[in-house]
């Protein structure tokens, strides 16, 4: 049974950690990922929930105390967003490296400089390449859901990765929405026990945790953890469609809206993609043919689904809320376009949103109509365009 | 070196998947000295024993029984703890070892 409360997206997720019972807590403030694990330390001291928390110095020390707690054996946890997530770079390397299936709620925010606190995916985009499996959600709902399933697809014995859970700073993690609760003997349930093959712990089975690895060992160690991300999304999707059995929330790899006839469509990640909906159905009011491609997961990125999906479309416009100095168009664009090469359809580039800039639902409609009429005169290509800046 | 394992048969996360492995490396290939014990000499308090970072002081019937050369690095640090007054260690160059 599931009942219906508001929350906002930062209690939602505190509320999913405190459901899916971890041992350890490390974690260190920083806005907009702050009330998270106010509510979750709230759990702790009301006897709700059994969790070491670890109060840390650092961002740096957070990450390192939740690898130190995810080797001695024990279901472990964290949470930060930009400039706290860049101050444990190093470290969510070693978490990945390590096959530590740690979960880490990150409410996106956007890096300093110069400094600001509202919501943009420049801190995630950043760490794709540390080996972290990254989910985006939409909502305080998805965020909730996303983080129940973090712990089963994190500590599947084919996967064994860390997972990040990024949700949009402020417009996800502070806005109250409905949230349908699962009860917590059912989450308790589907998350299950964390019994980890190897742990620091079990004193009987001694190994080495943390050596050099020089040259002769290296490579090997990046093809594993490569192996891990290509087996990851079948377990993702495995995850999902059991989670919707429970719930009646399945969660796939990406959603689609208005895609079945679709020919101009925009592909994009968060929160945003709500306010997409409501722009597909303006523009279809007035003839396009428009369509939402909402991905799910970053990394691993889903090349040959993308491909499938915008295999009827006639241009694709790509919507990334971060950008990549020195090239046109940010990090989602350019996994879209690679997953599309060889083809003939024309991928566009759009920036929005920077440093929490809002978007709306008009500006999107317009996005469509300039996809629309840059497809009509046959453009290929063409620099990015950004979306609510002024003087563009 | 036998043949090293291929990633599908190694451990995952780049651990050494079991204790005592360090025993089975070679590692005097590190050293730029070597420790030259003089039994003579040696008074068997075994302060070396204690103080090698490398447990590579042998020892037998709680006495001083010589240096286990596959895995002593030529620190130093035995010849710096032997007594003042004993003396019992010369640390000379290894490449005085390989002439000839
Ligand atoms: S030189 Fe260093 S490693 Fe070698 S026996 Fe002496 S203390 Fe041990
Ligand atoms: S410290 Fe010197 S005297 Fe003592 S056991 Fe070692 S070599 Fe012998």
């Amino acid at each position: 049974m599931s009942k219906l409360i508001s929350l906002t997206g930062n209690d939602a997720a505190a509320h999913a950690l405190r459901q899916s019972r971890p041992d350890v807590a490390a974690a260190y403030p920083i806005t907009p990922q702050t009330e998270l694990m106010h509510k979750f330390a709230e759990f702790v001291a009301n006897g709700q929930v059994d969790t070491d928390m670890i109060l840390v110095e650092s961002e740096h020390s957070a990450m390192s105390a939740a690898i130190g707690s995810s080797a001695a054996g024990a279901r472990t946890f964290t949470a930060t967003s930009a400039n706290g997530m860049a101050l444990m770079w190093e470290m969510l390397y070693i978490a990945a490296s390590s096959r530590l299936p740690i979960v880490m709620p990150e409410v996106n925010r956007a890096l300093s400089g110069p400094i600001n606190i509202h919501c943009d995916h420049s801190d995630t985009m950043g760490a794709r390449d540390a080996g972290w499996i990254q989910l985006f959600c939409e909502n305080s709902q998805e965020a909730y859901d996303t983080t129940i399933q973090a712990f089963r697809i994190a500590e599947h014995p084919d996967v064994l990765l860390p997972v990040m859970i990024c949700y949009d700073g402020f417009i996800i993690s502070h806005t109250n929405e409905p949230v349908a609760m699962l009860d917590d003997a059912v989450v308790a349930k589907f998350v299950g026990e964390y019994t980890p093959a190897r742990k620091l712990l079990d004193v009987d089975n001694p190994y080495t945790f943390g050596p050099l690895d020089l040259p002769e060992w290296y490579f090997e160690h990046k093809r594993q953890q490569i192996e891990a991300m290509r087996k990851a999304p079948a377990i993702i999707e495995a995850v999902g469609k059991e989670f919707g059995a429970l719930s009646g929330r399945t969660y796939e790899f990406m959603e689609g809206y208005r895609m079945e006839d679709a020919e101009v469509v925009l592909v994009a990640l968060g929160s945003t993609c709500g306010t997409a909906r409501e722009a597909v159905d303006v523009v279809r009011e007035s003839g396009i043919k428009a369509g939402l491609l909402k991905l799910r997961a970053f990394r691993p990125f889903p090349i040959a689904r993308v491909r499938s999906a915008l295999s009827k479309a006639r241009v694709v416009g790509v919507f990334d809320r971060s950008v990549s100095f020195g090239i046109e168009g940010g990090p989602l664009y350019h996994e879209v376009r690679s997953s599309l090469y060889g083809g003939t359809t024309p991928v566009l580039p759009f920036v929005y949103g920077l440093g929490g800039r809002d978007i709306r639902v008009e500006q999107i409609a317009q996005a469509y109509r300039t996809l629309d009429e840059a497809a009509k005169r046959g453009v290929k290509e063409r620099d990015v365009e950004f979306i609510g800046l002024r003087d563009a | 070196m036998s043949k090293l394992p291929s990633w599908k048969e190694m451990a995952s996360g780049g651990i050494i998947p079991k204790g005592g492995t360090s025993h089975e490396k070679d590692v005097s290939g590190w050293r730029t000295y070597r420790p030259v014990h003089d039994m003579q000499k040696c008074i068997h308090c075994l302060r070396c024993w204690i103080m090698c970072p490398e447990s590579a002081i042998l020892t037998k019937d709680g006495k001083h029984a010589g240096i286990d050369f596959a895995h002593c690095k030529g620190c130093g640090i035995c010849a710096q703890q032997c007594p003042k007054k004993v003396q019992a260690y010369t640390m000379k160059l290894e490449s005085e070892f390989k002439k000839g």
